[in-house]
């Protein structure tokens, strides 16, 4: 158990395009996380905010920003050698399969947390089909990436300019009728999870999905990110959960709270 | 059975009460609070209009304690309401909401609001650290202002008044005297201690907000101090709360004087279910030590 949560300091060795507005920072660090834990990045006298790890070797792990506002854009103007201050590792992790089919199914920057999962997973003998959607061709990540290390990337975009014309749920669909995976892992938009957590209940495929709330103190005391009915807190109990309890959180893909803890609907 | 007790004609099935701004915002997450086992919950604190809080970081632990400023973010009172019927839907646990005000004004209608939520009590925090100079400062740390705040709150009260008060004055018996004079119905004492953090890497403080409240096991000898202080002063009941960890401080709170303990930080070093486990050690403590019932501990180590 952790007994404080300090802040600690890297340093930026490596930072990597992966399309337009995203780039992973590699940042040499000592750290031991999960597949599917999370950090605080700290910009003093600015914020602190959530970001998936996107690899960890011990000494170095990488997250991948999406430039989205203000604080991804901060993020975007760090340099090589520059200081990355973060607190974490937070949070639960994916449940890494052995000798398995497993299926990821990814969207937007969910896609980083996903090739790390489905790296792990080959390493412990499971065959993977890492299905991954965008808006268009430039947008698909880690598609490439992924192939190289030998696994099958499935892709599906909104326009058909690459892979499958269609949503990540009809190319899991598809999967499913032809090759049933033995379990699902997602993390993406809410209510790309939603179906898939739904899909996998159908057909009793365990699933699970990576549930981002408003997050502030990230170890379970402000009650920011504590969700509906169940009140239990996505920075501890989660952010990694099964489809299962998903589906019993009555806010899941339906709404999600500001940072004042008013409700905005999806959709 | 031990564990039942009373506070201000509440009946609570153990002592332990979640303290204020420790998860406490939703109706669900109080729910769950409630299943783990607290005696009761004090809401996180609320103001009319609302507020958007400080950004990060907001809180930080280290090994004795832990450091916030997380600036009193809430929805406001009408958003709060809904919370509260919510709640008491689906749970009968006794409920306590908490206001902070900037004016006397503002606290006298707060508690006109609150009319008729089904409540147990209102707590008055006049005592925050993290907020500018217009939040809380002024109330809590004089008499007269205390006794102002409290006055304004208790004549439109539909519910026992708690006021909750800072350790940082110079005497606090005199404004515990004050408040109870005032028509406070209990003392929750204590708020956090003023105190900083500062990162030697980046050479800032660690807050966004620079200073915050310490709270946790650091500040427990002073939380015990204070509330054995209040106990002398007054005859009104105490919410005894700062660096409650386990059962065996919980006894020690209650000896100091207090009827009810205050939980909020330990929440962070033993879980959710902290709760259920304060109330199991102090079980084994009050059997060891020959007590019947939770109550007799209160005020003992006053000889
Ligand atoms: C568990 C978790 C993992 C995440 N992983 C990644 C990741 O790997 N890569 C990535 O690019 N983004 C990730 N995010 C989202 C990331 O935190 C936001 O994109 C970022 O905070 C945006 O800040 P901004 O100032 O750039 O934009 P803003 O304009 O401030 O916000 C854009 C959107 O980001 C969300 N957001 C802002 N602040 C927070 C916060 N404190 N907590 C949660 N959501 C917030 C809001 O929904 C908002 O609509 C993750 C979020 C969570 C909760
Ligand atoms: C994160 C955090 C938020 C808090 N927010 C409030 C609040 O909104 N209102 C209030 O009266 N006290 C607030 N407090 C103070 C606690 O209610 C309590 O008085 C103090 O933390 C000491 O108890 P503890 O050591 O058990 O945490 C907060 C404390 C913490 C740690």
């Amino acid at each position: 158990m952790h007994t404080n949560e300090l802040p600690k300091h890297g340093k930026i060795v490596r930072i990597e395009e992966e399309c337009q507005d995203v780039e992973s920072f590699f940042i040499s660090s000592k750290m031991e996380a999960l597949p599917g834990q999370f950090i605080l990045a700290w910009i003093p006298g600015m914020d602190a905010k959530p970001f998936c790890i996107s690899s960890c070797d011990g000494s170095r792990f990488s997250v991948t920003v999406c430039k989205v506002g203000p604080f991804s854009e901060k993020i975007f103007e760090k340099k090589i050698g520059d200081t990355f201050s973060y607190f974490g590792p937070y949070g639960t992790s994916f449940s890494i399969p052995e000798n398995q089919h497993l299926a990821t199914v990814g969207g937007g920057y969910g896609a980083a947390a996903l090739a790390w999962v489905a790296k792990e997973a080959k390493e412990k003998g499971c065959s993977v089909d890492f299905i991954v959607g965008a808006r268009k061709k430039e947008s698909i990540l880690f598609a490439k990436k992924v192939k190289a290390a030998g696994m099958n990337v499935i892709i599906t975009t909104d326009d058909g300019s690459a892979g499958l014309k269609g949503r990540t749920t009809d190319a899991l669909a598809d999967l499913i009728k032809n090759s049933r995976p033995d379990v699902v892992m997602t993390v993406g938009p809410e209510m790309m999870m939603y179906y898939v957590a739904k899909m996998c209940q159908e057909q009793n495929i365990p699933c699970e999905i990576s549930m981002e709330r408003y997050m502030k103190c990230g170890f379970g005391v402000c009650g920011q990110c504590c969700v509906d009915d169940l009140g239990i807190r996505m920075c501890k109990e989660g952010p990694v959960i099964s489809g299962d309890l998903a589906l019993q959180i009555k806010e899941f893909g339906k709404y999600h709270r500001d940072r004042q803890g008013r409700k905005v609907m999806y959709g | 059975m031990r564990l039942q007790t009373e506070l201000c004609g509440i009946k609570l099935s153990n002592p332990t009460v979640l303290a204020s701004g420790i998860m406490g915002i939703t109706a669900s997450s109080m729910g769950l609070i409630a299943e783990n086992g607290a005696g009761a919950i004090t809401m996180k604190s609320i103001n009319t209009e609302g507020k958007t809080g400080h950004p990060n970081p907001i809180a930080i632990t280290f090994d004795g304690g832990m450091l916030n400023a997380v600036g009193l973010p809430n929805k406001g009172i009408k958003e709060t309401l809904e919370e509260i019927k919510e709640f008491k839907e689906q749970c009968s646990a006794p409920l306590f909401a908490s206001i902070f005000a900037q004016s006397v004004d503002e606290f006298a209608e707060l508690t006109k609001q609150l009319y008729k939520a089904q409540i147990d009590a209102i707590e008055i925090n006049i005592s925050c650290p993290n907020c500018d100079d217009e939040f809380g400062k002024p109330f809590s740390c004089s008499p007269i202002t205390a006794a102002k705040a409290t006055a304004a709150c208790k004549e439109y009260a539909a519910v026992p008044l708690f006021v909750k008060l800072t350790p940082n004055v110079p005497n606090i018996q005199e404004i515990a005297k004050a408040v109870e004079a005032a028509g406070a119905s209990a003392i929750t004492a204590i708020n956090t201690v003023p105190g900083m953090m500062i990162d030697i890497h980046t050479r800032s403080p660690i807050l966004f907000n620079k200073s915050g409240g310490l709270s946790g096991p650091a500040i427990k000898p002073i939380a015990l101090k204070c509330v054995y202080d209040i106990y002398e002063a007054v005859k009104i009941p105490i919410i005894g709360t700062g660096g409650i960890m386990t059962g065996q401080d919980a006894i020690e709170m209650m000896m100091a004087g207090a009827t009810v303990v205050g939980i909020g930080s330990a929440v962070y070093w033993r879980d959710i279910d902290v709760f259920k486990k304060v109330c199991r050690e102090m079980d084994v403590v009050l059997e060891k030590e020959g007590f019947t019932s939770v109550k007799e501990v209160v005020g003992l180590a006053h000889k």
